[in-house]
């Protein structure tokens, strides 16, 4: 090994100046860099050619490759752990696992044959896609996209209503679903068995892994059910595989397996985003250990700047581009699919639903010009603005005038109408047939009369509800009769004076007369005497902003002959900036209501309190979502140890002491391969703190995976720590029966928790007749 | 510029004829007695500059300038003794204020309700506002110091303190009551001290002035934190920064392990322990200073106002502590929220239907009711017996023991049943059981489960017992929804049965108030005994820490109804400063106090932070290919400095993206000082190490000589707005409109 790199190695300046040399040098194939640690190399032997003859000892393979001719080392002497690891190879273990991983997952799935806990959304939305109709909902499409694809390929029709929990399924084919969801949950097993032999290059901490992913009645729960979660899992998991297996790959950049598992990393990254916007966390992790990568890469001096340029090419391609398009791609498959209207209309723009076949506005043909006696809908121009709504709720005691609501919301409803009426006459003449129609132009001054209460749209300077600067909406006046507060100068921006104002493409601003400012929707929600819809206020503050802008979007007036309407169709990149909108709104509007027990996300990895998939009573078939708690807690634990560890591994390190080999590498392990996985686990909980939407246990599971995938790395490494200080024998015999008591351990508390899982009938676990009675560890759990 | 002044005190000659042990104690003064002072001309001058700067006519405006308004009031809780929570932050900043009004002489007499109005005689307002000041002004020769320790040119640190002083926000807020200066302080404080001491590391570890300056940078962390919570941040940043060197002197192998575990304690006393003990002390002191009761005892727990001088104290001064069957009680709601309130009945009932067409059960009303009224009075009672007095001796009520809850004027039973609740249908109905005769049995047993219990036998305190109520044939559990009922139930706040009881929630929890032992068998003379107010004496103390404990708990959590305000700004607002405030503004004469920023340091500011980001990276990135720029000594120069002011301008800065509350401009401020001190810095850099030959570095530092210039125009420009004097014309005050943004109140004659 050495002499290979330095004789590459040119003086620092000269280096960056004269990259050509360089290039040749790089590319000669058989060189390579200068390893940068030990493992490294090792992993790459493993990754690249898995199949290259029998493994006998993992460790064994670290020893980097030597050129052909240098005499080989003396072998290194024999492990105390070597045994576990000899024969069979890492195949028939990983079939092993695989096989009762989709055993576990599948047994029982049909149970209970209703619908449990958020199978009443997400497989509704699959119904959606199968009926294309557009809904909307805060998670990106591809989750559902897919649970309905699974649906359409297993023959469900999409007529189950999937109404609330507890509705039976009857003659319904939901099985296909499940079973969609149970398969993508079944592989985590298995890439979580890849991931820590890949990390480790240790079977038994592979196995452990798997096996408390295998046993842990949590996963099993979360993975039978028409969930997004099993979906999201999948795909944060497979990126976790294919990002290490690409990191092995290192040696050998721009070969076949190095760009396969690159790529592959990028389409598990836009899945990952693609189902759960929680998927950023797993984005964020393999950046950052690119970003890693490319400083390791920046620091090898015998690789020259055009192939540093070539690396981080690939990366951005493969890891920004790709993502992105995919993403892109699911949102325009999501789109052409929902072609036609439905619940989800009202959260989006007049434009937007113009293209929806049934709603109103599609091919929509309305009176073109606004005229005096109208009855029109107004809609705000930000993204994921409401439509000016009152009703016969006045607002409370200390805000502002106790005067009628005027809000802005989300949803179609009859009192989103207002008419149109001249400021100084009433009513009457506009309804009469025989009378002209009249057309409001630009610059008039108008009253806007809401149809269902008769009330008029007023302003006066009461400071508004929510944003104090500005001042307070209200509909005032009884049966169209009010005061000069009244009165709006309504303007079309960019037109003339005295020009007509057309329905949809008239961008509107109401002036107020009185006190010379905008009608505007704030977009804060209102408390709960407002029924949480938008905040309507008058700004002061004279500002082109969409907020202050409105459109008309129904309009009615038999006076006028209904015209055709070509509105102008949004381009593609404006709905998906739209949609992203709508979607960060509503998941911002996700707020936990005063006085509600919520979960808490310490709760989370002392599994402190489950969350009920089914059934409430002791007669009903129960499931009840709960990790496992032999396993949760051993998880808990190994994090402490975990740190434990690297502080006395690192401090030793930094003090100097003298490692032997075996220790070294141990360490190694520990550091890097651990030090990864610790930070996904970070990376998938730590967010959660700072988060103000309602959270739920099921939340923790990302994170669940990597601090099971750590437990198998840290005791793996623990027991052979402890193995090598003992003698050979004695050493060999404490790895295999501590790695050997472990899975029993886990395999002993799942047969003890299983019901939970596969469903208990009976008396509750508080009662102490309850098969389960003895198993309520904790107060807090309810099965 | 360092002068060395020696002075000369006396010289003395022995005279002789004096007695021996005289002589002996002349003896030193053979030698001349010789002072050495060192005087840093430049830190004086800049403290007197600072001083004058911030000092000037402090008292004029004599009228309650903005956030005046709400320190002042804490100002007069502390002067009247008086309790308050304030969840802006921690008592110590409110605490220095409120020392400055003690020395002033103030009585707390003022009443703090509007900005712009007349200071009376009393309000010593020089005086109070004397400590933010002096802590303004200190800052600049701060500045100075921590360049130098930085091991920057004095040019450099002389430039940074004069930018400092020539910032007029900075001066807005040191002048006036306000918190930030004294903020900023501590943090240039603790900043340099760590500084010193890590100077004084690698020479002389374990010294006096080792010693010193490690404890300070603690003292000084703590006093930062004490003063308000963004402290925090930069304690956070000293502590990584802390840990950074730590952890180069564990790799550093000529130190023993001995002397390496001595280095971490050491750092660990001054920097974690003393900071903790020192922030434990604030709030004894506050404790200890405020001991009578007053406007915000509602928010606090029963045990809490109990402890206070008057109020609560008062009222539960006597009580029989443990409750028995026959005890007549009030029941409090221990999250209290939306507001504090009182388990209450009274006679009328649900109606029949609601509003949205579901029925009830027509019984007589259960609420949540924020005012003390007689009706909030229930009667404990053991089911198995009739009586509704306590028996002698009395028999305590223990924790899973079954009662029956019975309304003290109307003599109902507090019952529930599978009724949905009027406005949360998921929850069971509470009511008091009205016979109707007809197929609905009362279902009266309740099951006490005391939370915070001790063992399984625990008695029921008044006060102490923190009490679930567990309906025996439903096992709902008590509980206030926090919703507020319609007309018919006259506002008052909704209770429910909560079925599916999901851990432990506050709102589920009660516990007594006040209390006492039933005497009358009879309802009427019950109903004047419920009337009557209770008997007095035996105050409950608790402990410090749990007082501690729930007032920071309080403070942490107390949310302020109040989202909105004309002068808030978003963060992204204030690097550009598109957004002032209008501190203050006179009626007649026009003169006004605004806080904006001298716009010429803000920008030149924004532009070094930029190149540093900039050079940084590109100086990291060729370092890796080991191409070197510039030495190792000034790139390290380079790394520290900047991680100190980049580092402590975003931590400053960016949090304020997550944080939900109200923000202003002013919240910037201690990230701006932290930007402003990367200006000399960055332009120390450029000349030493990008300017090679001569010609440049001339034009250089004539490019520097206008820039500067220039910074003292624009600040004499603003200053009218920053003093409040001169008064200005409208056109003036229309000139000084250099952003379309700013709000300048002009007035229109």
């Amino acid at each position: 090994m050495p002499g290979e790199g330095t004789s590459l190695r040119f003086p620092p300046c000269s280096a960056a100046r004269t990259p050509f040399p360089l290039v040749l040098c790089a590319v000669v194939p058989g060189r390579r860099r200068l390893p940068r640690v030990g493992a490294r190399m090792t992993l790459a032997a493993g990754c690249c050619q898995p199949e290259s003859g029998p493994r006998c000892g993992g460790l064994r393979q670290r020893r980097p490759r030597r050129p052909a001719g240098e005499p080989s080392r003396p072998s290194p002497p024999p492990r105390a752990w070597a045994p576990l690891e000899a024969p069979g190879g890492v195949w028939a273990p990983l079939a092993f696992v695989t096989l009762l991983s989709f055993a576990s997952r599948f047994h029982r799935l049909s149970e209970p044959p209703h619908v449990c806990w958020d199978e009443t959304h997400f497989g509704k939305m699959g119904s959606y896609y199968i009926n294309r109709t557009f809904f909307f909902d805060v998670h990106p499409p591809l989750g559902k996209m897919l649970i309905g694809l699974a649906g359409y390929l297993s023959g469900y029709d999409g007529t189950f209503p999937f109404q609330k929990p507890g509705d039976r399924y009857e003659h319904h084919n939901y099985i296909g679903m499940r079973g969609f969801c149970a398969f993508l949950g079944s592989c985590l097993v298995p890439f979580s068995y890849l991931t820590v032999l890949e990390l480790s290059k240790s079977l038994s901490a592979a196995l452990l892994a798997a096996s408390i992913l295998i046993f842990d009645t949590g996963c099993i729960t979360l993975s039978q059910y028409i969930l997004l979660d099993p979906i999201l899992m999948f795909f944060l998991m497979g990126a976790v595989l294919s990002m290490v297996k690409y990191n092995s790959c290192a040696d050998r950049p721009f070969s076949a397996p190095w760009w396969f598992w690159l790529s592959l990393t990028g389409v598990n990254l836009a899945g990952a985003i693609g189902v759960k916007f929680v998927g950023l966390f797993v984005v964020l992790l393999v950046g950052l250990n690119t970003v890693y990568d490319l400083w390791e890469l920046l620091g090898d001096l015998s690789l020259s700047l055009v192939t540093l340029g070539k690396h981080l090419m690939a990366r951005v391609f493969c890891l920004i581009l790709l993502p992105v398009a995919l993403y892109t791609t699911q949102f325009a498959v999501h789109f052409a699919v929902l072609n036609k209207s439905g619940p989800g209309d009202g959260f989006f723009s007049s434009a937007f639903q113009s293209r929806l076949i049934g709603n109103n506005l599609h091919n929509v043909s309305v009176p073109e010009h606004l005229a005096y006696g109208s009855v029109i809908t107004m809609k705000n121009l930000r993204m994921a603005g409401g439509y000016l709504h009152s009703h016969w709720h006045l607002y409370p005691e200390g805000v502002g005038a106790r005067q009628q609501q005027v809000t802005a919301y989300l949803h179609k409803d009859l009192n989103n109408l207002w008419v149109i009426k001249k400021h100084d006459s009433n009513t009457a003449d506009h309804l009469d047939p025989s009378h002209s129609v009249e057309f409001v132009r630009h610059g008039d001054v108008i009253r806007l009369e809401h149809k269902e209460t008769s009330r008029n749209l007023h302003s006066h300077q009461h400071e508004a509800p929510m944003t104090r600067k500005h001042f307070q909406v209200t509909g005032y006046g009884i049966n169209g009769t009010g005061d000069a507060n009244d009165f709006w100068r309504i303007e079309v921006v960019g037109r003339k004076a005295g020009k007509r104002i057309k329905v949809l493409r008239s961008q509107i601003r109401l002036t107020h007369l009185a006190t010379g400012c905008i009608l505007g929707s704030s977009g804060k929600t209102l408390p709960k005497w407002g029924w949480e819809q938008v905040e309507v206020t008058c700004t002061p503050y004279v500002k082109e902003t969409p907020n202050a802008l409105w459109n008309v979007e129904d309009h009615i007036n038999p006076k006028l002959p209904n015209i055709s309407l070509d509105v102008l169709k949004p381009s593609f990149p404006e709905i998906l900036l739209e949609s992203h909108m709508v979607m960060i709104r509503g998941n911002s509007g996700l707020k936990p209501k005063e006085n509600e027990v919520t979960s808490k996300p310490w709760h989370w990895p002392i599994n402190y309190q489950g969350l009920r998939f089914s059934g409430v009573n002791e007669t009903d078939y129960r499931v009840y979502l709960l990790g496992n708690p032999v396993v949760w807690w051993l998880n808990l634990v190994t994090i402490g140890l975990y740190l434990l560890m690297v502080t006395c591994a690192i401090v030793a390190m930094k003090r100097g002491v003298q490692l032997t080999a075996e220790l070294k590498e141990l360490s190694e392990v520990l550091l890097h391969s651990g030090g990864k996985i610790m930070l996904g686990w970070l990376l998938h909980y730590l967010p959660f703190f700072m988060m103000g939407r309602v959270l739920y246990f099921h939340h923790y599971f990302p994170a669940m995976l990597f601090s099971s995938m750590l437990t198998g790395i840290t005791w793996d490494t623990l027991l052979k720590f402890c193995a090598g200080r003992l003698s050979c024998s004695v050493g060999r015999r404490v790895y295999t029966y501590g790695t050997l008591a472990l899975m029993l351990l886990i395999v002993y508390s799942f047969y003890l928790f299983h019901p939970l899982s596969y469903g208990m009938v009976g008396p509750m676990a508080s009662d102490p007749n309850s098969p389960m009675a003895g198993l309520r560890w904790l107060e807090s759990w309810e099965f | 510029m360092k002068f060395t002044f020696t002075v000369m005190l006396l010289v003395m000659h022995e005279t002789g004829g004096l007695n021996k042990p005289f002589c002996r104690m002349l003896e030193f003064l053979k030698q001349p007695v010789v002072v050495t002072a060192e005087i840093n001309v430049n830190l004086v001058a800049l403290t007197v500059m600072g001083l004058v700067n911030r000092l000037w006519a402090l008292s004029y405006p004599r009228a309650v300038v903005f956030d005046e308004v709400y320190y002042g009031q804490f100002v007069s809780l502390y002067m009247k003794r008086i309790f308050f929570v304030d969840d802006s932050g921690p008592p110590f900043g409110h605490m220095l204020l409120a020392f400055g009004g003690y020395l002033g002489g103030f009585d707390g007499n003022f009443l703090w309700n509007r900005i712009g109005a007349e200071y009376s005689m009393n309000v010593p307002v020089w005086s109070l506002r004397l400590l933010p000041a002096l802590t303004g002004a200190l800052c600049v020769p701060l500045a100075y110091q921590i360049l130098v320790e930085l091991h920057f040119s004095h040019c450099a640190a002389f430039v940074a303190a004069l930018l400092i002083l020539f910032e007029n926000s900075l001066i807005t807020q040191s002048r006036l009551m306000l918190l930030e200066s004294v903020l900023i302080f501590f943090i240039l404080l603790a900043i340099l001290s760590y500084l010193k001491f890590y100077n004084l590391q690698k020479c002389s570890p374990f010294t006096a002035g080792w010693w010193f300056w490690l404890l300070l940078t603690g003292v000084a962390c703590s006093c930062a934190v004490g003063v308000k919570y963004m402290g925090l941040f930069t304690y956070m940043l000293l502590l990584a920064i802390a840990g950074v060197h730590s952890w180069h002197l564990i790799g550093d192998q000529t130190l023993s392990n001995v002397s390496v575990l001595c280095h971490l304690l050491a750092r660990g006393l001054a920097l974690v322990v003393i900071p903790v003990a020192m922030y434990l002390s604030f709030f004894y002191v506050h404790l200890t200073l405020l001991y009578r009761s007053g406007p915000h005892d509602q928010i606090m727990t029963s045990a809490f106002q109990a402890s206070l001088e008057g109020g609560l104290a008062r009222i539960t001064q006597g009580q029989p502590l443990e409750v028995a069957y026959g005890s007549q009680i009030t029941l409090r709601n221990v999250l209290g929220k939306p507001m504090p309130c009182w388990l209450h009945s009274h006679k009328n009932t649900y109606p029949i239907r609601y509003e949205n067409g579901r029925g009830s059960s027509h019984q007589q009303q259960v609420t949540c009711y924020p005012f003390k009224d007689v009706n909030n009075w229930w009667i404990v009672k053991d089911p198995g017996m009739q009586q509704l007095v306590v028996s002698n001796p009395p028999r305590p009520v223990r924790h899973g023991h079954i009662v029956q809850l019975v309304h003290g004027i109307t003599t109902r039973y507090l019952n529930t049943h599978d009724v949905a609740a009027p406005l949360s249908p998921h929850s069971q109905e509470i009511s008091c059981y009205v016979d109707y005769n007809i197929s609905m049995p009362a279902q009266s047993l309740w099951r006490v489960e005391i939370v915070n219990r001790e063992s399984d036998t625990d008695v029921w305190k008044t006060i102490l017992s923190e009490v679930r109520f567990v309906h025996v044939n439903t096992s709902a559990v008590l509980k206030l929804s926090g919703a507020s009922l319609p007309e018919w139930g006259y506002r008052q706040l909704e209770i429910i049965g909560e079925k599916l009881s999901k851990g432990y929630h506050q709102s589920m929890l009660w516990n007594v108030e006040e209390h006492r032992y039933g005497k009358s068998q009879e309802q009427k003379e019950r109903e004047v005994e419920l009337h009557s107010p209770t008997q007095a004496d035996i105050s409950k103390n608790l402990s410090f820490m749990a007082r501690f404990t729930e007032l920071q708990w309080k403070i942490l959590t107390l949310k302020n109804e109040d989202t909105e305000h004309k002068y808030s700004s978003s963060p992204l607002d204030w690097i550009t400063m598109d957004t002032n405030i209008a501190y203050w503004f006179h009626p007649i004469s026009g003169a006004q106090i605004h806080l904006i920023g001298n716009v010429l340091t803000w920008a030149s500011a924004n532009v070094a932070t930029l190149v540093y980001m900039c050079l940084f990276l590109w100086y990291l990135l060729r370092r890796r290919r080991k191409i070197c720029d510039i030495p190792e000594d000034a790139w390290r120069l380079w790394v520290s400095a900047g991680g100190l002011c980049v580092g402590g301008w975003a931590v400053n800065y960016l949090p304020f993206f997550v944080m939900e509350k109200t923000l202003f401009l002013y919240h910037y401020l201690p990230a701006l000082t932290f930007q402003i001190l990367l200006i000399p810095v960055v332009l120390q850099h450029l000349t030493d190490h990008l300017c090679r030959s001569q010609l440049p570095k001339n034009a250089f530092s004539a490019l520097m000589v206008a820039w500067f210039s220039s910074v003292y125009l624009v600040y004499r420009t603003f200053s009218p707005l920053t003093y409040g004097e001169p008064t200005l014309s409208a056109a003036e005050l229309r000139a000084l409109r250099w952003k379309e943004s700013w709000d300048i109140l002009i007035r229109t004659h």
